[in-house]
């Protein structure tokens, strides 16, 4: 049958075996837009722990000492961040994003098994990568919440909190901690970073480390649709919001 | 066949949904009681050497605030204090001159505003009576402005304030002469006020009849920074 959008069936099937190089047949394993929404969230993630960490280490404050400089970018990269990933929403396949919510937040006996060490056949996403993107998300959440009454303390005292610092500190000390481990599996599982680089890995990576993802027919991206002029639109005005609040924070930082 | 896209088909409890919202909620309740943690947490980092302190979590460090980088430099042959406004005796002060007068030592705390202290810390200067004795200021001299070489920073005390028994203008810290990062070479030690009122880098003190807006004040904080007694605590 045929997908149309907005209905409930399932969307036009990519073709399993994505891509054959020199025999080794490969698998999509990530979507484009689930690719988009990790760049998007990882970019402006590495721009804001790196500003963070200088105004938060005094041996970095000095070396950087321009904190003015390290804080407007800090403040800009959290604008664009939050825009980014509503612009990824407006425009991506929100119902690939749903499932995939659905694969992380589900957890099965044999993920629990897995946390505890066991070696059992695991799903698109293992349970440890489940429990690192639920921690992240919840994280996020918290940098934002954290970062908003940081700022806004700044102009009114009745709204400095006495745990807003101690909670945006401890939130970056966990969530740097995560995303070291977290490019550290990705490096040395070279095709896991192919996964997230170019949206597929080799079928017989996927059988070892997702056997019972591996034994389901793959629905990857759904058929690019072309976006109403509304939808377009809607992009376009959080972008631009994004980016005039971020060129805000800048000016309002280096007057 | 199945699909991935069947959520019926996926198995298992949503147990990551409610790890999510839990981690939230404990998260958001700690703008409560995260302060109080903190403090705990830094009450049990004081065995650390300070150096390292500062690179673990809540860990007793300095983190030093600039307005206008890179910090002034100090150069102990050019550099002067001007002591001006209404005083019988303007003074300029050489550094070899700073270190003639009488010296004070205290042992004190230093509070920022956002959250983060250094317990002890030792620092020599001297005190606001010793310093304005030869300028002499006059009955109508109500305050004392403080000029730092970084501009525009500026922040001011009553003279009633700059005569506590624990105020001063330090020139040294913990038994070494200031560094750079701290306001070489001499800056305001106010220990009882948030940090944001001990202007680094002083240049010029100059004595008004009136108490003015400094560079905090101006971007909403309170003109009186007295420790747990203002700007919302």
């Amino acid at each position: 049958m045929t997908a149309t959008p907005g209905s409930a069936s399932p969307m036009a099937a990519e073709p399993r075996v994505a891509l054959v190089r020199a025999g080794e047949p490969r698998v999509v394993r990530f979507a484009a837009t689930e690719r988009h929404l990790h760049t998007a969230h990882a970019t402006a993630f590495m721009v804001m722990l790196f500003t963070g960490f200088v105004l938060y280490v005094p041996f970095m404050a000095q070396i950087f000492s321009d904190r003015p400089l390290m804080k407007a970018a800090h403040l800009a990269a959290a604008a664009v961040w939050l825009a980014a990933l509503a612009v990824v929403l407006v425009l991506g396949d929100r119902r690939a994003l749903r499932r995939t919510l659905r694969e992380i937040e589900r957890f099965d006996d044999d993920d629990l098994l897995f946390l505890r060490g066991r070696a059992v056949p695991q799903g698109r996403f293992n349970a440890g990568q489940k429990v690192h993107a639920i921690v992240q998300a919840a994280l996020a959440v918290l940098f934002t919440v954290s970062g908003v009454l940081l700022w806004l303390g700044e102009r009114d005292t009745a709204l400095r909190l006495p745990g807003t610092l101690a909670l945006h500190d401890a939130a970056a000390l966990l969530a740097g901690a995560l995303v070291a481990g977290h490019v550290y599996l990705a490096i040395t599982r070279w095709e896991s970073l192919q996964g997230i680089w170019r949206g597929t890995v080799p079928e017989s990576y996927a059988a070892r480390h997702h056997g019972k993802w591996s034994a389901r027919e793959h629905s990857g991206d759904g058929a690019p649709r072309p976006h109403g002029v509304a939808r377009l639109g809607l992009a376009a005005g959080i972008a631009g919001i994004g980016l005039v609040a971020a060129a805000l924070l800048v000016r309002d930082v280096l007057g | 066949m199945s699909r991935v896209d069947d959520p019926s088909d996926l198995g298992g409890r949503p147990i990551g949904r409610r790890a999510f919202l839990g981690f939230v909620g404990l998260g958001l309740s700690s703008l409560a009681w995260g302060g109080a943690a903190a403090g705990l947490a830094v009450q049990s980092t004081k065995l650390v050497p300070e150096g390292l302190r500062a690179m673990i979590p809540f860990g007793k460090g300095w983190r030093i605030y600039a307005v206008n980088p890179p910090h002034p430099r100090f150069d102990p042959q050019t550099w002067r204090l001007t002591i001006e406004g209404l005083v019988e005796q303007p003074q300029t002060l050489s550094y070899a001159q700073l270190l003639e007068l009488p010296q004070a030592r205290q042992t004190s705390d230093f509070v920022c505003v956002t959250g983060w202290s250094v317990d002890d810390v030792r620092w020599s200067g001297v005190r606001f009576a010793d310093l304005l004795a030869a300028a002499r200021p006059l009955p109508s001299a109500r305050a004392l402005e403080f000029v730092s070489a970084e501009k525009p920073y500026v922040d001011s005390l009553t003279l009633e304030q700059a005569g506590a028994a624990d105020a001063m203008l330090a020139h040294g810290m913990d038994g070494k002469p200031l560094e750079r990062k701290h306001g070489a070479p001499a800056r305001l030690v106010m220990p009882r006020m948030y940090g944001y009122k001990g202007v680094k880098w002083v240049e010029r003190i100059v004595v008004t009849d009136r108490i003015r807006d400094g560079y905090w004040q101006e971007r909403g904080y309170d003109r009186d920074a007295w420790i747990g007694k203002s700007n919302g605590r």
